[in-house]
């Protein structure tokens, strides 16, 4: 299955169309991790945003698991929009395979497709209210 | 030639490698330079793999200065000569400068080849040429090459054969046009309509070719063009004369950003349909001619087969930092497919690895990480007599790192108050092993392009980023940088 379509699939790009799918595929790079491979690292400058087109991850603080991410699931967009360094680690659980959007042209695509940043506030959203059920 | 003269004839070996253009000739260099038993093999009949037969239009795209502030031969001077193999001896270095006609600062195709059957040649490179790598198998740890020659089993094979198999997307009806590699008459296209599928190198290269020719060109593909970036980079020879014509007002060449939903056959003409990825809407072309420049990708044989994980729509091989395959162990890869191991990206930043100017530094690091992994054989640890000055010098004027930024970096261990240069290593290894108490020396870029050189130094296993002011004349030896980088390190 080519990227568009894999994108074509998930939560996220459900509102753009195929051609608009296209253009995103062929304008940013996949890349592949080997299960154990970092992907985002805390406390270090430059981290893009990426989109897990298959396999999983987990959010690691000190080598602690605190969350898995699966097909779908995006993550770096904290640090890609704020231009801090990530708080946490992501390290590949199983062969990951993602989409990979450096942060400024993650601003311009959220920008050129609002549809894009709706869906994302959303799921954003909805990871806030789960985190602060959590708390005590 | 008679069998008998051939070197490496079948049997065992540490490595092996395969092909014989640039990536497997600095490969097998740098092997031959730690002493690791190899094998080269070759299906051509001589050395210089793709640029025997490419690029199409004779130029290259990659820079090369006969002439630069530094002297030709220094390791300075590799920073300035991007197409020339890299070694140790004064007889191999910069060759390809010494062939060049300065019509460009680029090479031409056969300048380029012969700086490559000269440098295999002087390093007296032994090769079995006309041995073709048929098929693989693992027998245990072992893997097995079957090879129009024999069988050849080895501890861990490096492929290095190009990313130069002519690929196609999966556009319906693209069977009819003409493939990049087959457009080297531009005579061809004297008064006729040509529709380029494609905007990368060989998409613009192509457009650019045929330009005296043709009577009208369009380019087209889904992904806008990154003017900004082009414009600064060797690559503009061959995109922005054919964008510079559309963009004063497209007398007759077009540059769109559209998803090609088929190409049909009218009469003697060719329909293409589109639709816009950019811009909301359809235009269809007649044309006598499309041109499918749809790049390529690695010849990867029956590897795909035994599990071999890809990118790029199955066209590069996805790779981990020592470019081994993230799904088949002891299977490596070198030359343009090296690009299949993106590091750590950061700011979005790739590797150089698709050209010689970059992968011949993996080519270095690839030989010492096999020397280490195959024979436990740590590398050479040079006292650093001098910490600071050293890091400076590097961010200053270390080609592999100013090639390779944010890929490759330089690593100096502390231990009992003295330093050791740990040399080259690719920074996603150095950030993410745990290690002693160690500095890393790196080559960056922001999100604006500007150029930051920045310190990694990892102690009791927390790694801090520092990075160092930016200079207009990117020189890191005055003395503010000396005081920042004494802080990073005391």
């Amino acid at each position: 299955m080519s990227i568009a379509e894999t994108l074509g699939q998930l939560a996220l790009f459900a509102d753009l169309t195929p051609s608009q799918l296209e253009a995103i595929a062929h304008s940013h790079e996949e890349d592949v991790f080997a299960a154990g491979e970092r992907v985002l690292r805390r406390g270090l400058s430059g981290g893009n945003f990426y989109v897990i087109l298959e396999g999983e991850a987990a959010v690691e603080i000190g080598g602690e698991a605190r969350h898995q991410l699966m097909r779908g699931d995006f993550f770096g967009e904290i640090s890609a929009l704020t231009g801090e360094a990530p708080t946490a680690d992501v390290v590949a659980t199983t062969m990951l395979r993602c989409l990979v959007i450096p942060a400024p042209q993650l601003e311009r695509l959220l920008l050129d497709r609002p549809q894009l940043m709706l869906r994302m506030l959303r799921m954003e959203a909805r990871r806030l209210r789960s985190t602060l059920e959590w708390q005590p | 030639m008679a069998a008998v003269e051939r070197p490496f004839p079948p049997g065992d070996y540490d490595v092996v490698v395969v092909g014989s253009g640039p990536g497997g000739l600095q490969t097998s260099y740098c092997l031959r330079r730690l002493g690791i038993r190899h094998a080269l093999l070759s299906r051509d009949e001589r050395p210089g793999g793709m640029f025997q037969r490419y690029p199409i239009f004779q130029r290259l795209i990659t820079w090369t200065k006969p002439d630069a502030p530094v002297e030709r031969g220094s390791r300075e001077y590799e920073w300035y000569d991007h197409n020339s193999l890299v070694a140790d001896e004064p007889e191999l270095k910069a060759l390809v400068p010494a062939l060049m006609d300065r019509a460009y600062d680029l090479p031409s195709r056969a300048e380029m080849e012969a700086g490559l059957a000269a440098f295999a040649e002087r390093a007296q490179i032994e090769a079995r040429y006309g041995c073709t790598w048929e098929s693989t198998r693992y027998d245990g740890d072992q893997l097995v090459l079957e090879t129009s020659d024999g069988e050849y089993r080895c501890r861990a094979a490096v492929f290095a054969l190009g990313v130069t198999v002519p690929w196609r997307a999966a556009v319906p009806g693209l069977e009819h046009a003409a493939h990049y590699v087959d457009t080297h008459v531009p005579e061809r296209y004297a008064g006729r309509d040509v529709f380029v599928v494609g905007k990368r190198n060989s998409g613009f290269e192509v457009a650019q070719g045929i330009l005296p020719w043709a009577r009208s060109i369009v380019l087209g593909s889904p992904r806008p063009v990154q003017t900004d970036a082009l414009a600064l980079s060797a690559l503009r020879i061959r995109y922005l004369h054919p964008y510079d014509e559309y963009a004063r007002g497209g007398p007759g060449t077009y540059v769109i950003d559209v998803t090609i939903d088929r190409i049909e056959r009218v009469d003697e003409r060719l329909r293409v349909v589109t639709q816009g990825t950019t811009w909301d809407g359809t235009l269809e072309f007649e044309v006598d001619d499309v041109i499918a420049a749809t790049g390529f990708q690695a010849p990867l044989q029956d590897l795909p087969g035994l599990g071999l994980v890809t990118v790029a729509d199955g066209r590069i091989p996805a790779l981990t930092p020592f470019w081994e395959s993230v799904s088949l162990p002891g299977v490596y890869f070198a030359g343009n497919a090296s690009q299949g191991a993106r590091g750590i990206g950061k700011r979005g930043a790739g590797a150089s690895s698709s050209s010689v100017n970059g992968f011949r530094y993996n080519a270095q690091v690839l030989a010492q990480h096999l020397a280490e992994r195959l024979d436990g054989r740590e590398p050479r640890r040079e006292p650093v007599a001098e910490l600071v000055p050293f890091l400076l010098r590097e961010l200053t004027s270390a080609p592999e790192l100013w090639v390779q930024k944010g890929y490759l970096c330089r690593v100096v261990s502390a231990a009992d108050g003295a330093h050791f240069d740990e040399g080259l290593v690719p920074l996603a290894s150095f950030l993410d092993s745990p290690g002693p108490d160690a500095f890393a020396a790196s080559v960056e870029v922001d999100e604006s392009g500007t150029i930051v050189p920045t310190l990694y130094a990892r102690r009791g296993g927390e790694i801090r980023e520092h990075q160092l002011e930016p200079h207009p004349l990117h020189r890191y030896d005055g003395e503010s940088y000396r005081k920042h980088v004494a802080a990073v390190v005391s």
